[in-house]
C-alpha cells in the first residue's frame, strides 16, 4: 500500500504564537513587605518574616506596584478593573516561601489592550496581572538531576512581578522579537521596570502551535521556557517551529508539553514534570482585601503617562524631517529620544543631531562600554559641537575626535578643542602656505593633475588635510589649490 | 443520614498537599469524611445561584502600604531556624524535574 | 488570685510589687502544672526581668499602663521574639520567631507581664486541647475532663486562678468553648478588631485573638489594650477603639436581647439540663431590665458544613509553608526535595491537622471548587445576612455557648464529627465575623457552662456591658471554686 505522503508534505504550516512576559517592577520595596527590591545583593540579606513566609507574618500590598501595573495597562490601551483582587496559587516548590504564590486569577488589574508593532500591526493582549516573584534555586553544580542538593536564595522572593499575556496573534519568530522590542520600549518609557533580560527583570515564556496555512485550526500548543534574551526567543521559536513542522510532515502528532530552551545547544527539549496535572487550587487570599480603583485615580494615572514610543516617533517624523529609520532608532529608548530633543533644543539642527547620536556618539559609547544614561556628556555639549562644525570652528574630522572625548570624559567641547589645538584653520595666509608646501612636495601629482587626472586633485587635498592634522578648512584648501594650479 | 463514601481520590489529594499518608490513615480519613459529608451535603439544599460569595466579612478595600524600604533581617536571623544551610543559602535535597 | 484590674491597682499603689505578683503566679503555675499541663513553656526569667523594670518605673512615678504588673499567659500560637513558639505542633517544636505578635507587643506596652506560652490543639484545630503534640491539658474543675479547645491551656490556667488573664484565639469557638468549660470569660472580638500579625494562621478569614479572663472587666481592659489598627495586617480595621470599661453597666434597662429559636431547639435536643440552665439565664437577663425578643437565624444550621469547608481550605494553604526548608522539623532523606516535603509533613503534623489539610485541599481542587468552597462562601453570606437582620431587632443575642459541659478526656477523640459538633453554637458568629463572648452561667452536673452573648460588628462594648450586668447580678463564677484550687487549699 502506498503511503499518501505527498499530500502531507505539500501542506505548508504557519505558526501561531503567544507570549507571556514577566516583568519585575522597579519599586523601591518588595510587593508585600518593606525589604529592598534590588538585584545582585548578597544571598538572603533582603529577606524578612513576610517574604520568608515565617508563621504569623502577613502581606500588605505595595501601592506603587499597583500603580505601575495600571499605568502599563493604560499605556497599552487596556481596561483597568474597577474591582480587582489577589488570589493564592498553590503549589510546592522550594523557591516559594509559603508554597503558594500571591497572584491574580480571575480579576486581574488590566484586561484587553494591545502592543503595536512598528509595522502598525496590533498584537492583542489578554490581561496584565500583578503577583510576587519567587526566590532562586541554585543547583549544586552541573545538571539538575546530578546535583545532590539545591541551595535557595530568597532575595528575589516577593519582588513585584507583572505578567503580560498576549493573544496568539504573532505569526513569526521575528514578529515575536518585534513584539518584545516594542513592549520593552513602552516599559522603559514608563519607567516601570529596568527591563534587563540578562538580570531576569524581563522574562518570557512562549506558546507556539502550527496550523495549515489559511486555516483557523487550533494546533497542539507547546510552551517554551528558559529563554534569556530577545535573540533566544527568536531562535527558540525558529527551532520549535521547524521541529513541529518535521513532526507533522512525518505524519505524527505534536504532543502537548512544556519544553525548555537550551541556549548552548540551540534546541528545545521536553521538560520532565513529576506533577501529573497542575491543580493550583486558586482561591481569594484571605489575608488581603479587594482593590477598588475608581475613575478618579485611573484618570490621575493616565494624566501622568509620558509620550509613548510610537507617538514620539510620529512626532519626530513630522517635526524634525527625519527618516523613518532614524525616528525608529531615536525613539527606541526614552533616554535617547530625550537626549536628542535636548540637543535639538540647544542647536536647532535635528538632522545633524540624529547623525551624531546614531553615528559617532553610539560608536563612542560602545567603545567605552557606556550607555547614554551613564555618560557624563551633556546634551548641550553635543549641541555646541554640532554648532562648531556648522560654523566652521572645527572640521568634521576633528569633531569626531572631540566627540569621543565628550562621551568618555564629559568635558565641554570648547575646552577640548582649545586644549588639543583642534580649531579649524580658515586663515587665508596659513592655507596659502599649506597649499604651497603640498605643491612643492608632490610634483608628480601636480603634473598628473595638469594632464587632466582629476583624482590627483583629491590626493593633493588629502595631503593638505593630513599635513594640518585635519584642522584646515577643506573648502578653503580646495579653492587655494585650484587657484594655484590654474 | 447515611455515610455515603465521597468522590475523593485521597492519594491524589495527598500528593497535591505533599503529605505522605499511610494506608490506615487514608482509610480512616475516608470513613470520617463520609460521616462529615452527611452535614456538608446539606449545603446542596440551598439555592445560592444569585448569592455573592463572602471571602472576607469586613468591608475593607484598598488597604495598601507606601513603597518604603524597611530593614530586612540580619542573615543569621534569616537562616537561624533553617534545618540545613550552606554558606549564605538555605539547603534542600535536590529537585528532580 | 484576684482580678487583673485589682492587681494593677495594688501594683500601682505599691501595695505589692510586680515582681511579687509574678513570683506568686509562677509558683501557682508550677504547683498545678503536674495536674493541668496548661503550659508549653514558662518565660519565668523574662517575666521577672520585665516585672523588675516595671517596678522601677512605678517607683519613678510612671504609670506603665492599664495592665501594669498583671501576669498574662499567651497561647503558644502568638510569636514572642526569640522564644520557642510551636502552635502545639511537632513541626514547629524548635521554632524561635525573630519577631513578636502585635497583640503581644501591645499587651507588654500596656504593662502586662507575659508569663508563659499555653498549650493548645495543634494549629488551633480542635475543641478539647487533646490535639496538642505535647500532651493534653486538663480541666481545673475536674482533671479527668478536657479544658476545651483550642485555647485550652489559656482557659485552664485562668480557670485555675494561676493568672487573671490569658490571650487566646478563636476561629470557630476556640476562645468561647474552653472559657465555658473552665468557668471564665472569653471574648472573640469582631474580625479585624485585633491584629493577626505574628499570630500563627489557621484559617485567615476567621482567626481572631481575644481575651480569656476571670472577670468581665478584665476582658474589657485587655481588649482595649490589644485592639486597634495595625499597618502590618491588611485585614485589621481602622476603627476607633473605645474605652470598653465605660460601657460596663449594672442594669439592662432598654436593652433588647434576642433569643434564637433555632439554637433553643438544638440545645433542647442535645441536653435538657443545659436548656433549662439557659432558660434561667435568659430570665436573669429579663430581671435586669432587658426586653427579650425572638430573632431568627435560619441559616445557622448550615454553619458547621460551611465552616468545615472554608476553614480547612484556608488551612490547607496556610500550612503549606511547613515543608522543612526555612524553619521547623525536617525529615532527612537521600531522595529528592518532594520526598522530603511529604515525609516531613507526615511526621510533623498530627492526625487532625492532616485530616483538615486533606479536606481543604479537596474542597479547593479542580472540579470541586464550585460545589464545595464557593458554595460555602455563598452560604457564609446567608449566615452573615441572618445576623445583620437579627441585629435590626435586638442589641445583643443570648444563646448557649456549648451544648454540654466539659467532657471526659478521650471521649470524643475517635469521632471527629462529634468533636466538630462541640462548636455548633460558636461557629456561626465566626463565619459572620461578629463579636461574641462566653460568660459563666452556672453549673450543670457540677460543671460550669457559659452563656454566649453576641453583638453586631464592632459592638464589643455593648456585649461586655450585658455580660458585666449579668456577671455582677449572678456571681456564678464566684459561687464555687474549681477542684484544683480546693485541693491546693486543703
Amino acid at each position: 500500500m502506498t503511503r499518501v505522503l505527498g499530500a502531507a508534505q505539500a501542506v505548508a504550516y504557519e505558526p501561531v504564537i503567544g507570549l507571556e512576559v514577566h516583568v519585575e517592577l522597579a519599586t523601591e520595596s518588595k510587593m508585600f513587605c518593606g525589604c529592598r527590591n534590588r538585584f545582585g545583593a548578597e544571598p538572603n540579606t533582603l529577606v524578612c518574616p513576610v517574604c520568608l513566609g515565617l508563621p504569623g507574618s502577613l502581606p500588605v500590598v505595595n501601592r506603587r506596584a499597583v500603580e505601575l501595573v495600571c499605568k502599563t495597562g493604560l499605556a497599552l490601551g487596556c481596561s483597568i478593573a474597577h474591582v480587582s483582587k489577589f488570589d493564592r496559587k498553590n503549589y510546592f516548590y522550594p523557591d516559594m516561601p509559603k508554597n503558594y504564590q500571591i497572584s491574580q486569577y480571575d480579576m486581574p488589574l488590566a484586561t484587553g489592550g494591545a502592543v503595536t508593532l512598528p509595522s502598525g500591526k496590533r498584537i492583542r493582549l489578554t490581561r496584565i496581572h500583578l503577583e510576587e516573584d519567587t526566590g532562586k534555586n541554585i543547583h549544586g553544580g552541573g545538571a539538575m538531576a546530578a546535583a545532590s542538593a539545591t541551595l535557595v536564595d530568597y532575595n528575589r522572593a516577593g519582588v513585584p512581578l507583572m505578567e503580560i499575556v498576549s493573544q496568539p496573534d504573532l505569526t513569526s519568530p521575528d514578529e515575536a522579537g518585534e513584539y518584545l522590542a516594542a513592549l520593552k520600549a513602552v516599559l522603559s518609557y514608563l519607567g516601570v521596570s529596568d527591563v534587563k533580560m540578562h538580570e531576569g527583570s524581563l522574562r518570557c515564556d512562549a506558546n507556539v502551535s502550527l496550523r495549515p496555512v489559511g486555516t483557523q485550526d487550533v494546533g497542539t500548543k507547546i510552551e517554551i521556557k528558559n529563554m534569556n534574551s530577545f535573540r533566544s526567543v527568536v531562535r527558540a521559536l525558529q527551532y520549535e517551529i521547524q521541529r513541529q513542522t518535521d513532526v507533522l510532515r512525518a505524519g505524527e502528532r505534536v504532543v502537548q508539553e512544556t519544553r525548555t530552551w537550551d541556549e548552548e545547544r540551540g534546541l528545545t527539549y521536553a521538560t520532565r514534570s513529576k506533577e501529573q496535572a497542575h491543580d493550583y487550587r486558586y482561591f481569594p487570599d484571605p489575608d488581603l482585601v479587594p482593590l477598588h480603583l475608581d475613575d478618579e485615580i485611573v484618570a490621575a494615572w493616565r494624566a501622568e503617562l509620558p509620550e509613548l514610543p510610537l507617538a514620539k516617533r510620529d512626532r519626530f517624523l513630522a517635526a524634525y524631517g527625519l527618516s523613518r529609520y532614524e525616528a525608529d532608532l531615536l525613539t527606541g529608548e526614552r533616554t535617547t529620544a530625550e537626549f536628542f530633543e535636548a540637543v535639538v533644543a540647544h542647536c536647532g539642527e535635528p538632522k545633524a543631531a540624529a547623525n551624531w547620536l546614531l553615528g559617532d556618539v553610539r560608536r563612542a559609547l560602545d567603545k567605552h562600554g557606556l550607555t547614554l544614561d551613564a555618560t557624563r556628556m551633556r546634551p548641550e555639549h553635543l549641541a555646541t559641537l554640532i554648532c562648531q562644525v556648522r560654523d566652521g570652528v572645527v572640521s568634521g574630522r576633528a569633531a569626531k575626535e572631540v566627540c569621543e572625548i565628550l562621551v568618555r570624559d564629559g568635558r565641554h567641547p570648547a575646552e577640548v578643542v582649545a586644549e588639543r589645538n583642534l580649531a579649524q584653520v580658515s586663515d587665508r595666509v596659513a592655507i596659502e602656505a599649506l597649499v604651497g608646501e603640498v605643491i612643492a612636495a608632490n610634483p608628480e601629482s601636480v603634473a598628473a593633475y595638469r594632464t587632466g587626472k582629476a583624482k590627483a586633485f583629491e590626493f593633493l587635498v588629502g595631503q593638505a588635510m593630513k599635513a594640518s592634522r585635519g584642522r584646515a578648512n577643506v573648502e578653503l584648501v580646495r579653492t587655494a589649490l585650484r587657484a594655484r594650479l590654474g | 443520614m447515611s455515610n455515603k463514601p465521597i468522590d475523593m481520590d485521597i492519594a491524589h489529594v495527598a500528593k497535591l498537599a505533599r503529605l505522605a499518608l499511610t494506608d490506615d490513615e487514608a482509610a480512616q480519613f475516608a470513613a470520617q469524611f463520609a460521616h462529615l459529608f452527611t452535614y456538608i451535603r446539606q449545603l446542596q439544599e440551598l439555592d445560592v445561584d444569585t448569592i455573592p460569595a463572602t471571602a472576607q466579612v469586613i468591608p475593607l478595600r484598598n488597604v495598601m502600604r507606601d513603597d518604603i524600604v524597611t530593614p530586612s533581617l540580619e542573615r543569621d536571623a534569616a537562616l537561624g531556624n533553617a534545618p540545613d544551610w550552606e554558606g549564605p543559602y538555605f539547603r534542600t535535597p535536590r529537585i528532580l524535574e | 488570685m484576684r482580678c487583673g484590674h485589682e492587681i494593677r491597682e495594688a501594683v500601682i499603689r505599691r501595695q505589692v510589687s510586680a515582681e511579687e505578683v509574678t513570683r506568686a503566679a509562677l509558683a501557682s503555675i508550677e504547683a498545678l502544672e503536674p495536674t493541668l499541663h496548661a503550659y508549653l513553656c514558662l518565660l519565668a526569667e523574662r517575666a521577672l526581668k520585665h516585672a523588675r523594670v516595671l517596678d522601677q518605673r512605678i517607683a519613678a512615678g510612671d504609670d506603665p499602663g492599664p495592665l501594669a504588673g498583671v501576669p498574662v499567659a499567651v497561647k503558644d500560637i502568638f510569636c514572642v521574639a526569640g522564644e520557642v513558639t510551636t502552635a502545639g505542633s511537632k513541626i514547629l517544636a524548635n521554632f524561635r520567631p525573630p519577631y513578636s505578635a502585635t497583640a503581644v507587643e501591645r499587651l507588654e506596652a500596656a504593662g502586662a507581664i507575659i508569663i508563659g506560652k499555653t498549650n493548645m490543639d495543634e494549629f488551633a484545630m480542635g475543641s478539647s486541647c487533646e490535639n496538642s503534640a505535647f500532651g493534653e491539658t486538663r480541666n481545673p474543675w475536674d482533671p479527668s475532663r478536657v479544658p476545651g479547645g483550642s485555647s485550652g491551656g489559656s482557659a485552664s490556667t485562668v480557670g485555675a486562678g494561676s493568672v487573671p488573664i490569658a490571650l487566646g484565639t478563636d476561629t470557630g469557638g476556640s476562645i468561647r468553648e474552653p472559657a465555658s468549660f473552665c468557668n471564665i470569660v472569653g471574648l472573640k472580638p469582631t474580625y479585624g478588631r485585633v491584629s493577626r500579625y505574628g499570630m500563627i494562621a489557621f484559617a485567615s478569614s476567621l482567626d481572631q485573638a481575644g481575651p480569656m479572663t476571670g472577670c468581665v472587666r478584665d476582658a474589657a481592659i485587655t481588649l482595649g489594650a490589644i485592639a486597634g489598627h495595625d499597618p502590618r495586617d491588611a485585614t485589621s480595621v481602622d476603627e476607633p477603639v473605645p474605652d470598653f470599661c465605660a460601657g460596663l453597666r449594672t442594669d439592662l434597662n432598654g436593652i433588647r436581647i434576642g433569643i434564637v429559636p433555632e439554637f433553643e431547639e438544638h440545645i433542647a435536643q442535645s441536653d435538657p439540663d443545659m436548656a433549662a440552665l439557659y432558660r434561667r439565664a435568659y430570665e436573669d437577663l429579663r430581671a435586669l431590665g432587658a426586653q427579650l425578643v425572638e430573632v431568627h437565624l435560619p441559616h445557622v444550621r448550615y454553619g458547621l458544613a460551611t465552616y468545615y469547608l472554608i476553614a480547612p481550605a484556608e488551612c490547607s494553604s496556610n500550612l503549606a509553608r511547613y515543608d522543612g526548608v526555612r524553619y521547623g522539623l525536617r525529615v532527612e532523606t537521600d531522595k529528592d526535595v518532594y520526598t522530603m516535603f511529604e515525609q516531613t509533613r507526615a511526621a510533623g503534623f498530627g492526625p487532625e491537622v492532616k485530616r483538615r489539610i486533606i479536606l481543604g485541599t479537596y474542597a479547593l481542587s479542580a472540579g470541586y471548587y464550585d460545589a464545595y468552597y464557593l458554595r460555602a462562601q455563598k452560604v457564609r453570606t446567608l449566615i452573615k445576612r441572618d445576623f445583620d437582620d437579627a441585629f435590626t431587632q435586638c442589641d445583643v443575642i443570648a444563646s448557649p455557648a456549648v451544648s454540654c459541659p466539659a467532657f471526659a478526656l478521650g471521649a470524643k477523640t475517635a469521632d471527629p464529627v462529634a468533636m466538630y459538633l462541640m462548636d455548633y453554637f460558636t461557629i456561626p458568629m465566626s463565619l459572620a465575623g461578629v463579636p461574641a463572648l462566653s460568660v459563666p452561667a452556672g453549673y450543670v452536673r457540677d460543671l460550669p457552662v457559659g452563656l454566649q452573648l453576641t453583638g453586631p460588628a464592632f459592638a464589643e462594648a455593648g456585649v461586655l456591658g450585658v455580660a458585666y450586668a449579668y456577671e455582677q447580678a449572678t456571681g456564678h463564677a464566684q459561687s464555687r471554686r474549681p477542684a484544683v484550687m480546693a485541693a491546693a487549699h486543703r
